[in-house]
């Protein structure tokens, strides 16, 4: 690029050369005016030059960012220029594409997470309603990190079936509910329920059950007990009531049935000794009437047992009720009493059939009994009419009136008698042939009544035994039951027994335990108890151990005083001595006039020396001093600063000589600094310095500063930190001003040592 | 030091004074002699004496930071 700069710039100025001799032929009109357009090409070129060449720069910094940072680091205000043309230098873009490019590949693993998370949820919400609102908050929390995003797949996948899946970390409750749900599932059809029913049976299956406690049990059980026991007795109260009730009725019943069937029995024997004994008419009135009255008995008797029987069967039914009640009631203790009372109700019925059969059929021959009367009755009735139409004069007895008859009447009645017996004897033939078809007829009728009145019996006496055959299977039932009741109460009395042993065992092992942990703990309280005692014994024993220590530790002391005090003493004069030796050394610092050091040091060192020859610090101070001030004098602090000030125009001038930096134009330009820089005479220095500080202008200023207020350690030190041709101008001065210090600081040490001991030997009053 | 230091330029001063002279008589003497009465010895002659006691006053200041290295050899 320079090459071709500078290319340009020769042929601007061979053009220049060139257009010279064209311009020279109108040398003499054009003169001034040929020699401004050559000053302006000049110029112009010259313009051309350095802008292409600040062009040219720019351009090759744009494309090489090395060149662009060596420019801005030698020449000042070009990375002002840089900025203005090509913007800020792009170093800092790299790393910020490396953050975007590191930041690209997680945003989309979480995007990918976030999406299957929704998708998860969105499909198990589908399948299954509120199990999986159960478990989505848990799935929500451990699917944070990236490998989770595979395992949500799975759920995807296995949410499109309709199997609920469980993620792996959550809890198993979570599971144990789905699965239930899942059954509930299976087992109840309607959605509905299937709803309801995971929710409510969630929390129940969310919480354990509880076992009721012990006593909750016994009580129930007591409970029970005691309410079995009341309706047991109530029970029993109402049967034997209703039974006590239906058996008087029964009995009662019974009762009069037996007396209708007397009375029946009576009534027709009485009508059959009325029809057939032939007695005379007085008796036969006393018969007949006799006869009303038996009759008058027997209605009498008859409507007596029916109502009995009416109200037998009332009472049979409430009994029958009152038992089928205490059957619903469903409890154990009952059931024989239940039994019992059927049993007896079946009895009682029994009975009151027989005997209600006995009446029928008593009934029925008195029937026939009575319709043979009536029969007779009417015969005996018609005979008389016709008597009494053939002779009417005769009266109805007519067995006493044989005197009083006439022949006519005689063979009228003989007549009629034949006649009658015509009749009569046609009557029998006719009957004789009309005999079998009666007897058929009466037959068949007493068939069908027969078999009616079989039926009848056949049933109830089919429902006798089937009552009788329930019965008994009750009471085998009843039996049955009793048997296993006594089966369980044996197992459980060897279950008891088994119990009682082990409880027994246990007792025993816990009775060992409470024993030896009993003696442990015994023998430990012995133990201390012990101990405790040796201890006391112990401390007594070192107390009056320790008082006799003091007391002859007083006493060594008190001797110790004694002896020390005579120490002390010599001491004492020992430290006056070094004292005073000291002083005179520190006299000879002052001795000193200005710009002359003082009077060598030697002999009043020797002097301390001599005064401290058993003390090891003071001769190791002693022996401290520099040689240079004991064989040839410090110089004061005066004299010091005034050469200082003398100096410091010097340091001034070789300010920026050091070496790297001497030639004499640096020389030259160092003066020319010098002459051209003003600074403080003095000013104060901080506490700390930093690098601007350091400037020898400064520190110059700092140390005269120093000086002037007595300062002449901090003075060292600040002209300690010159560097280059100023240190070495001052290098004499700080040496002095080093030893110095170094001679002022062990008579210092050693005065204030000297007045330590001193101090430390006076006694107080 | 300070003394040192004003001892450096008086001696720095009063050997390049002494060079240029030297030098400008050397340069009259050639100048005559060999180079026609020309003017460019004279100046070469005096510049070169200055340039001479420039070197040597510049040498002078530096030598307390001349390190003068030693060859060792091994034997």
């Amino acid at each position: 690029m320079l090459r071709a700069c500078l290319r340009g710039a020769n042929a601007t100025a061979r053009n220049n050369c060139r257009r010279n001799p064209l311009t020279s032929v109108q040398h003499c009109r054009h003169y001034t005016a040929g020699e401004t357009s050559g000053a302006t090409k000049v110029v112009a070129a010259g313009l051309l030059t350095v802008s292409s060449g600040i062009g040219g720069t720019i351009l090759y910094a744009k494309w090489d960012h090395k060149f662009r940072a060596a420019v801005e680091k030698n020449v000042p205000y070009s990375d002002l220029l840089f900025s203005l043309a090509l913007g800020p230098s792009s170093q800092e873009g790299l790393p910020i594409k490396k953050q975007t490019e590191l930041a690209q590949p997680p945003s989309m693993m979480d995007k990918q997470v976030k999406a299957s998370k929704a998708k998860s949820e969105k499909k198990v919400k589908e399948a299954a309603e509120s199990p999986a609102e159960e478990s989505s908050p848990a799935t929500t929390q451990p699917a944070q990190s990236i490998e989770e995003a595979s395992v949500e797949a799975t759920h995807i996948i296995s949410a499109i079936g309709e199997v609920p899946s469980v993620p792996a970390p959550c809890d198993t409750e979570a599971a144990a509910v789905k699965e239930e749900c899942k059954e509930c599932h299976d087992h109840k059809d309607t959605p509905v329920t299937a709803v309801v029913h995971p929710n409510t049976e969630s929390p129940v299956a969310m919480e354990p059950l509880k076992e009721r406690p012990v006593e909750e049990v016994a009580a129930r059980l007591a409970q029970q007990d005691q309410e079995e026991q009341d309706i047991l007795a109530s029970v029993s109260a109402s049967l034997e009531e209703s039974l006590a009730s239906s058996a008087k009725t029964t009995l009662q019943a019974i009762g009069a049935q037996e007396a209708a069937l007397q009375a029946i029995t009576q009534h027709t024997h009485k009508l059959k000794e009325a029809m057939e004994a032939e007695v005379p008419p007085q008796e036969k009135s006393a018969q007949w009437k006799d006869l009303e009255a038996a009759l008058a008995n027997r209605t009498c008797a008859m409507n007596d047992a029916s109502t009995a029987l009416l109200k037998a069967n009332e009472t049979l039914g409430s009994l029958k009720s009152v038992i089928d009640k205490s059957k619903g009631l469903n409890i154990a203790a009952v059931h024989p009493l239940v039994l019992a009372a059927e049993e007896n109700l079946h009895n009682m019925i029994v009975d009151l059939d027989k005997v209600v059969t006995k009446v029928q059929s008593a009934e029925s021959e008195a029937k026939i009994v009575s319709q043979y009367s009536e029969l007779v009755n009417e015969a005996k009735q018609q005979f008389q009419r016709e008597v009494s139409s053939l002779t009417p004069e005769i009266q109805a007895n007519w067995k006493g009136l044989t005197g009083k008859l006439s022949a006519d009447d005689l063979n009228a009645l003989i007549a009629h008698a034949h006649r009658r017996i015509d009749q009569l004897n046609r009557e029998l033939a006719e009957q004789r042939v009309r005999e079998q078809i009666h007897i058929d007829a009466a037959l068949e009728q007493q068939k069908l009544e027969d078999q009616k009145a079989l039926e009848k019996a056949v049933n109830t006496t089919l429902q006798h035994v089937k009552e009788e055959a329930r019965l008994e299977q009750e009471r085998k039932l009843g039996e049955l039951r009793e048997v296993m009741e006594a089966e369980m109460r044996t197992q459980l009395r060897r279950q008891a027994a088994a119990h009682t042993d082990h409880v027994q065992d246990v007792l025993k092992v816990q009775e060992h335990e409470l024993r030896a942990e009993a003696e442990q703990v015994l023998s430990s309280k012995m133990l201390e108890q012990e101990t405790r005692y040796r201890q006391l014994n112990q401390e007594q024993l070192d107390n009056f151990t320790l008082d006799m220590n003091t007391a002859y530790a007083r006493l060594k002391g008190m001797e110790e005083a004694i002896d020390s005090h005579v120490v002390a003493e010599e001491e004492a004069r020992k430290a006056h001595q070094l004292w005073l030796s000291v002083e005179a050394l520190n006299y000879t610092l002052k001795t000193t006039d200005s710009d002359l050091p003082t009077i060598p040091l030697k002999s009043a060192a020797e002097a301390v020396r001599d005064s401290c020859h058993d003390n090891d610090f003071a001769l190791a101070l002693a022996s401290a001093l520099p040689e240079e001030s004991l064989h040839r004098g410090v110089y004061s602090e005066a004299s010091l600063r005034a050469r200082f000030n003398s100096l410091r125009s010097l340091a001034r001038r070789v300010a920026l000589i050091d070496e790297s930096h001497n030639s004499l134009y640096q020389y030259f330009l160092s003066y020319l600094q010098a002459a051209l820089l003003f600074e403080d005479e003095q000013k104060a220095p901080p506490t700390q310095l930093s690098r601007e500080d350091l400037d020898p202008f400064k520190l110059l200023s700092y140390a005269s500063y120093c000086l002037e207020h007595g300062d002449l350690e901090l003075a060292a030190k600040l002209v300690n930190q010159l560097r280059g041709e100023t240190r070495r101008v001052v290098e004499d001065w700080l040496t002095e001003a080093r030893l110095t210090l170094e001679t002022r600081q062990v008579v210092s040490l050693l005065s204030a040592y000297a007045n330590a001991v001193g101090l430390g030997t006076t006694q107080a009053p | 030091m300070a003394e040192e230091h004003g001892r450096k330029w008086d001696r720095c001063l009063a050997d390049t004074a002494v060079k240029t002279v030297t030098g400008l008589g050397v340069g009259i003497v050639f100048s005559v002699l060999l180079f026609k009465r020309r003017t460019w010895p004279v100046a070469f002659g005096s510049g070169l004496g200055v340039g001479m006691g420039y070197t040597n006053c510049q040498n002078d200041f530096r030598l307390p930071y001349l390190i003068h290295g030693r060859m060792v050899k091994d034997q």
